[in-house]
């Protein structure tokens, strides 16, 4: 079977960067194949010169076994490519259904958009993927698996033969990665060629047939993914062995350092009531939309509660108060990081201290030899890699800046961490070192709450496991109890 | 299970509906407290006054409105307007045989070409509009001050025909009045139902995904920035034939009434949302609250300071808008 798709010994490089070599695959009609290698590792590179958005330095592209040239995201479209990017692409002040639409509206006879076909044929593509979403309604305001849904309904409209999918579920629960998965086997039963890039090891034996890693900008093999174990792969991808994705160290489980006791807030969450003991990493799990995230963020303040209590070391925390929930010792590493967990513009050494800045300066100055000295030192802790210390964060790879994160936290030194979705979208080998370090940190005595989607995650760094189901508390399982089942159960509810 | 949620022209753009009913309540509610205090608000001359010179501003807000949609920003209308109208205006008494169509579109192209400068300097200039016409406002009006100098065209110099064209009407509709309505409803039109419009929109609803769709984006930035010169070149023909008298000030300070008639008329600064209509109506309560004002007979301060409190209510209340819309949005899909 000729490749709908071949990359032959394509190179890029920014600046003195080489971020692909010699690279070379393809893709074939009928075939969903992974593309899997360590962040950093080129994936996203090779997204974005199948897309029009860079054009290879040398090597070439060929399309039905023709040579093809893209200068612009359009010329990619045309050529049957459709991309779905991590983060979603789409326009909040237009209809879904314009969304969807973009580039190729149906046209009445005077030139005009024909919103009335335009809008049935997003009702059809939403049928299809077996959701419901008004077409009409603007893109503002969806969820984010919504959005995710509305850039694979944007790609089925493109009749796309090649369909490029960048970490398409890092935001979708497992009821949403199932439909997803539903829709893309079917398109690839109907011919398409998928380009499938994810972390999770467990939806590319389900998804692929053929599995290309990647490794430093290189291309370390193409082979069947049936031929390939989980653990093979990850050796190939990081290039040394993982014995251990989830180093769990033995801590002594100390006193109750927070109880949360009835806690509510009309329409989001109602009565959680758990506890957190020093030394004990518990984790909340639950599908996307349980309101996880919502809890912890009206635990540490960020966010009000109508009813109910905190207590922190003994103290019961004022409400909506953040501030105090920071002096009294507790920190909160944000889910979205880029956001609302870094300043990407200043310097690592800025954002480690940056919590610290009133107590590093001296006589309301800071002076620079002590914020280094700081961050010098928890950098090195957490084995960050960076140029230097002055460089922007925004330059750092996703696990790295996960790092700068913690330090940020670490160095105010707190009694109580609360991580939301520490590893997302972080390859593998950093994953791990995340999990020692916070496995490391609450053998020292700290409380470790952690929000989390991914099950081995959950099943395999906490001591205990609190269950949210639309707002509530359906379970609280020990270690020794949770199993990859009790908690979708739970999670799920009956089903 | 496909059911058609709704009519597709029914919430295309709720935030806009609200907004341009507002501006028809404010309308209606200060055009009754004025008549009330002082009927001959409403004689016919004083609408007549009213429109022709709601026609040149709103001509000028229409293009603008297209360029603030694409988050962008052309603050170089006003002396685009001198350009055109002092060109105009010497070609005329240069040559009084000439029609009023030539007139026309000579402004109409003196005014893309300075559109044209705009475009190019921030699309491949990677400049931000604002500071490149905040400089090319002040090099055009630099240039008809040096082509200028002190001197003026006066209205004794220009052909009849073209002094009358403000004041012709067709089935007693000023000509004026016509153009600014073709211009506001053909723009309307554009933006709305065509790719053109839609791309727009999308470039300032998000510049980076509008890359990534594939959108020619610097062929539409080119245009729109083309469209917002060329009307306010065409503004500046209107405003020659209105005004007669033209001197190297022409359109001075123009800008920032344009501008606060698109935001006033609910055209986000920060684009991808609002309607041409909502512009045009913006620019008909501006200028039915500076005539108001005068003949309620109020000071000239107060009206500078309405049309202050206007922007900064206008702003607040699309924020308070957005907001509930976007809970409202939330909590209808809270399903998964």
């Amino acid at each position: 079977m000729s490749p709908l798709l071949e990359i032959r010994g394509v190179s890029k490089s920014f600046g003195a960067v080489s971020a692909v070599q010699e690279v070379s695959f393809s893709l074939v009609a009928g075939e969903a194949h992974a593309l899997v290698g360590e962040n950093g590792a080129g994936k996203s590179t090779i997204v974005k010169m199948l897309a029009g958005v860079h054009r290879p330095d040398t090597g070439t592209l060929l399309v039905d076994g023709r040579e093809v040239t893209f200068t612009n995201p359009a010329d990619a479209k045309a050529a049957g490519i459709a991309v779905i990017y991590q983060e979603p692409t789409l326009f909040p002040d237009l209809s879904v259904a314009e969304n969807i639409a973009m580039g190729n509206q149906p046209l009445t006879r005077l030139r005009q958009i024909d919103r009335k076909t335009m809008n049935a044929n997003a009702v059809r593509l939403f049928a299809r993927l077996g959701v419901h979403i008004d077409p009409a309604r603007p893109a503002r305001g969806l969820s984010i698996a919504d959005q995710q849904l509305v850039e694979i309904a944007k790609a089925l409209s493109s009749h796309a033969r090649v369909l490029i999918m960048d970490e398409p579920t890092a935001a979708l629960s497992g009821v949403e990665v199932d439909r997803l998965f539903a829709v893309t086997r079917a398109l690839r039963d109907e011919g398409a060629a998928i380009m499938f890039i994810s972390h999770r090891f467990e939806e590319i034996t389900a998804l692929c047939q053929r599995v290309t890693i990647m490794r430093d900008g290189k291309h370390v093999c193409t082979e069947p993914v049936s031929d390939l174990g989980v653990d093979d792969m990850i050796r190939r991808m990081v290039g040394r062995d993982l014995s251990a994705l989830y180093p769990k160290q033995e801590a002594t489980i100390g006193e109750t350092v927070l109880e949360v006791q009835g806690l509510s807030r009309a329409g989001v969450f109602r009565d959680i009531s758990f506890q957190v003991r020093a030394g004990e990493i518990v984790a909340l799990a639950g599908l996307v939309g349980a309101g996880r995230s919502e809890v912890m963020q009206a635990v540490f303040g960020v966010d009000k509660y109508d009813s109910g209590t905190v207590t922190f070391l003994g103290r019961k925390l004022k409400p909506g108060n953040p501030r105090a929930s920071m002096t009294a010792g507790m920190g909160l590493v944000p889910e979205d990081r880029r956001q609302q967990g870094l300043v990407m513009e200043l310097s690592i050494e800025r954002n480690v201290t940056l919590p610290r800045s009133r107590a590093l300066a001296k006589l309301g100055l800071l002076f620079g030899g002590t914020e280094r000295r700081e961050a010098a030192g928890w950098t090195k802790q957490l084995q960050t890699k960076f140029g230097r210390l002055t460089d922007p964060v925004a330059t750092l790879s996703g696990g790295n800046q996960q790092k700068v994160v913690l330090a940020k936290w670490l160095a105010t030194g707190p009694k109580l961490l609360i991580v939301d979705e520490p590893t997302r979208g972080i390859d593998v080998g950093t994953k791990a070192e995340v999990h020692r370090l916070l496995s490391s940190l609450a053998a020292r005595g700290l409380a470790v709450v952690m929000v989390s989607s991914e099950l081995p995650e959950v099943l395999g760094m906490a001591d205990r496991i609190v269950v949210l189901r639309e707002g509530h508390v359906t379970a609280q399982l020990t270690r020794a109890e949770a199993t990859e089942e009790s908690v979708m159960y739970a999670a799920m509810g009956a089903s | 299970m496909a059911t058609v949620a709704s009519p597709p022209h029914a919430r295309q753009n709720p935030l806009a509906k609200t907004r341009e009913l507002g501006i028809v309540i404010a309308l209606a509610a200060l055009v009754a407290y004025t008549t009330v205090s002082q009927p001959r608000f409403l004689s016919a001359q004083s609408i007549r006054d009213i429109l022709l010179n709601t026609a040149i501003l709103a001509v000028m807000a229409a293009g603008q409105a297209v360029v603030v949609i694409t988050r962008n920003i052309d603050l170089s209308v006003g002396s685009v307007l001198g350009v055109s109208a002092f060109t105009v205006a010497s070609m005329m008494s240069a040559d009084p045989g000439l029609p009023m169509v030539v007139a026309l579109v000579t402004g109409l192209v003196v005014g893309a070409v300075a559109g044209l400068l705009n475009g190019v300097l921030v699309r491949y200039g990677r400049v931000p509009a604002l500071v490149v016409t905040l400089g090319t406002m002040y090099i055009f009006r630099g240039l008809i001050y040096s082509w200028a100098g002190g001197g003026q065209v006066n209205a004794d110099e220009l052909p009849t025909h073209f002094l009358q064209f403000a004041n012709d009407s067709i089935l007693g509709v000023p000509w004026l009045v016509l153009i600014a309505l073709v211009v506001v409803g053909g723009v309307a039109l554009l933006m709305r139902n065509y790719r053109l419009g839609r791309e727009l929109y999308a470039m300032g609803s998000s510049p980076s995904a509008a890359e990534l769709a594939g959108i020619k984006v610097a062929r539409n930035l080119l245009t729109a920035f083309i469209v917002s010169g060329a009307l306010a070149g065409l503004a500046g023909v209107l405003f020659a034939s209105r005004f007669g008298t033209i001197d190297a000030s022409a359109g001075n300070g123009y800008e920032l009434n344009v501008v606060a008639a698109v935001v006033v008329g609910g055209v986000a600064v920060s684009g991808g949302s609002g309607t041409v209509w909502g512009a045009g109506l913006g620019a008909l309560l501006l200028t039915v609250i500076g005539s108001a004002l005068t003949v309620l007979d109020i000071n000239q301060f107060w009206q500078q300071a309405i049309v202050g409190a206007l922007i900064v209510l206008a702003i607040c209340a699309d924020r308070i808008v957005a907001v509930r819309i976007a809970r409202s949005l939330r909590k209808r899909d809270s399903h998964v």
